[in-house]
């Protein structure tokens, strides 16, 4: 596929005296800095970037038609695998869009439980994002504290919901289990390591000249632009676009809590950078809010043809034995309809378009994933830059393959 | 509140519209292809509306079930007023095509690529009209109901020499 351009007139008109050409160069699948799912086909000038061509496809793993073929309770797992930065924030927003086309409304302790989980998951995905955008900088130091402060997150949401990174801990009409009965100790405990180690990142980095200099003026996206090409989330607040949608249409209970929605101004690598770092410790306010306001409560809903009942009720009782066989065999019945639900996740409006015809399948599952918007305008964020620059601006629009790819 | 929204556009295109309904709260148009555009371009540039952000594009397939066979719907939200709408456009299978909306808003670009690779619409006048996830070269369309959803289609040949 390279190609080699032969030009001996720039593009300006001027002669090329030195007789340099530019250059095809093909950029990953396989390179680190591109996650392993993207390639880049670009076009350089010496250093400058001239066309960036960027194709993706290559995690797609036909997400919607396996939905299709599972019942609205065993879609739950491909969810985890969407953002797999931020599973909670799409296991809340799926079954908040099923829950949406049944007509239901899960009780306030629920409604805590997964704010507090999505927060803290949300956590976990900032801090990988700018982790990872450090080291792809040189500033391993700093990859290693934010790595160890999502560590701290993943060990306690293992001990909530069993599992490391794929936690499918939400269902419909509730939640596998509420929390345990010593969490909130434990996530202080967590919490004050998150809070020192993101505040060594920020001495670390913050004032650091040639962090400055790489991320300063580089992959600038304009508000107009942006919103051209559908931003929403971090990427689009960096632009200025002051859309977040747990502020513009609260879900859950997120409008009874206190939190401010940082807008950058430029748009550039380091407004990216500084708005995550700035959500990150607005999504630790709102933990520590709805740790206030939470009640001792039921987190399922008391509707036996949606939620599963007790084990001791399975083996102890004729229904219990039903109702468990049904739900598993044939699925929650959910009324034919269709409708669009969308939440705030990791990346930004992370969207649910489920269409039923009334049986236990979806007859379709659509995620509207925020990624796949960053990666169709990518190429403007890179074109005119230098190449060195690909690797700042690829990092800090958090491409996660499985949400774009799906 | 978004029934404004869908007074507008009766008010505006009362030929072009085949239904209007409300679900869960969500509003939906159903509209004509004919001038699917120009109702695009109201939609965006009208200041009571003011449709600035492409929020989704996909397609629905009712195979066996409902004719016309698909349906492309659009998800659109106005950031200064707050509001969202569902648009649908009913297209027969043999003839599955509609304008593009690239030239509205940038952001539908590779939305309308995906519908063309997974579910076989065109949309005319794109500039890139090519498949995305897929590679070029790939037979049929996998999202559509009547792709079997164990068919395999390997790209390379699989370890015991087969093409299957």
């Amino acid at each position: 596929m390279s190609e080699i351009f032969i030009e001996t007139v720039r593009d300006d008109g001027t002669p090329d005296d030195l007789g340099s050409v530019p250059m095809s160069l093909q950029m990953g699948p396989s390179h680190p800095a591109m996650h392993g799912t993207i390639k880049m086909r670009l076009r350089l000038d010496g250093e400058i970037v001239q066309k960036a061509d960027v194709e993706v496809g290559y995690l797609h793993r036909g997400f919607e038609k396996s939905c299709e073929n599972s019942t609205w309770t065993q879609v739950f797992p491909y969810t985890d695998r969407l953002n797999y930065v931020s599973p909670l924030c799409n296991n809340v927003g799926y079954a908040m869009a099923v829950e949406k086309l049944i007509g239901i409304d899960v009780p306030e302790r629920c409604k805590y439980v997964r704010m507090i989980m999505s927060e803290t998951s949300r956590v976990g995905d900032h801090l990988t994002c700018v982790g990872a955008s450090l080291m792809e900088l040189g500033a391993f130091t700093a990859f290693l504290y934010a790595i160890e402060a999502r560590e701290e997150i993943w060990r306690l949401t293992e001990e909530v919901t069993g599992a490391r990174l794929t936690h499918t801990y939400v269902r419909v009409g509730g939640l596998k289990d509420d929390l345990p009965p010593d969490f909130e100790a434990k996530y202080r405990k967590v919490e004050k390591k998150i809070r020192s180690l993101v505040d060594d990142i920020l001495l670390l980095v913050d004032r650091n000249r040639i962090f400055l200099d790489r991320m300063k003026d580089t992959g600038v996206m304009t508000r107009e632009r942006a919103i051209d090409w559908g931003f929403t989330g971090p990427c689009a607040r960096a632009s200025g676009v002051a859309y977040d949608v747990r502020k513009s249409h609260p879900y859950l209970l997120y409008d009874r809590t206190d939190f401010d929605v940082p807008v950058g101004t430029t748009g550039d690598n380091y407004d990216r950078y500084l708005v995550r770092m700035e959500e990150l410790k607005q999504s630790l306010r709102i933990i520590d809010q709805c740790f206030k306001q939470m009640k001792p409560g039921p987190v399922n809903v008391d509707d036996p043809r949606i939620v599963m009942p007790d084990r001791d009720e399975v083996y102890g009782s004729i229904e219990g034995t039903i109702q468990h066989f049904k739900i598993i065999m044939e699925g929650i019945q959910v009324p034919p309809g269709e409708v669009y639900s969308y939440t705030e996740g990791g990346n930004g409006e992370l969207g649910f378009y489920l269409v039923s015809v009334g049986e236990g399948k979806p007859y379709k599952c659509r995620v509207r994933p925020p990624c796949w918007n960053f990666m169709q305008a990518v190429h403007e964020m890179l074109e005119g830059y230098q190449i060195a620059d690909i690797v700042p601006t690829f990092g800090s629009v958090n491409m996660i393959g499985g949400e774009c790819d799906r | 509140m978004s029934q404004y929204v869908v007074q507008r556009l009766t008010e505006r295109f009362p030929d072009q519209i085949l239904e209007t309904h409300a679900f869960r709260g969500d509003d939906t148009v159903v509209l004509k292809r004919d001038k699917l555009l120009e109702v695009l371009r109201f939609l965006k540039e009208d200041a009571g509306l003011n449709f600035d952000l492409p929020v989704d594009l996909t397609v629905v397939d009712w195979w066996r079930k409902k004719e016309p066979r698909f349906e492309v719907v659009y998800h659109l939200y106005s950031l200064g007023k707050g509001h969202r709408i569902r648009l649908k456009v009913p297209v027969d299978e043999d003839d599955a095509v509609v304008p593009s909306s690239r030239a509205v808003w940038a952001g539908f670009d590779w939305y309308e690529r995906e519908a063309w690779d997974l579910y076989g619409i065109r949309f005319e006048g794109h500039p890139n009209h090519t498949r995305i996830l897929l590679w070029e070269g790939f037979e049929g369309h996998p999202l559509r109901k009547d792709y079997p959803i164990t068919k395999r289609q390997p790209l390379t040949a699989l370890l015991d020499g087969k093409q299957e």
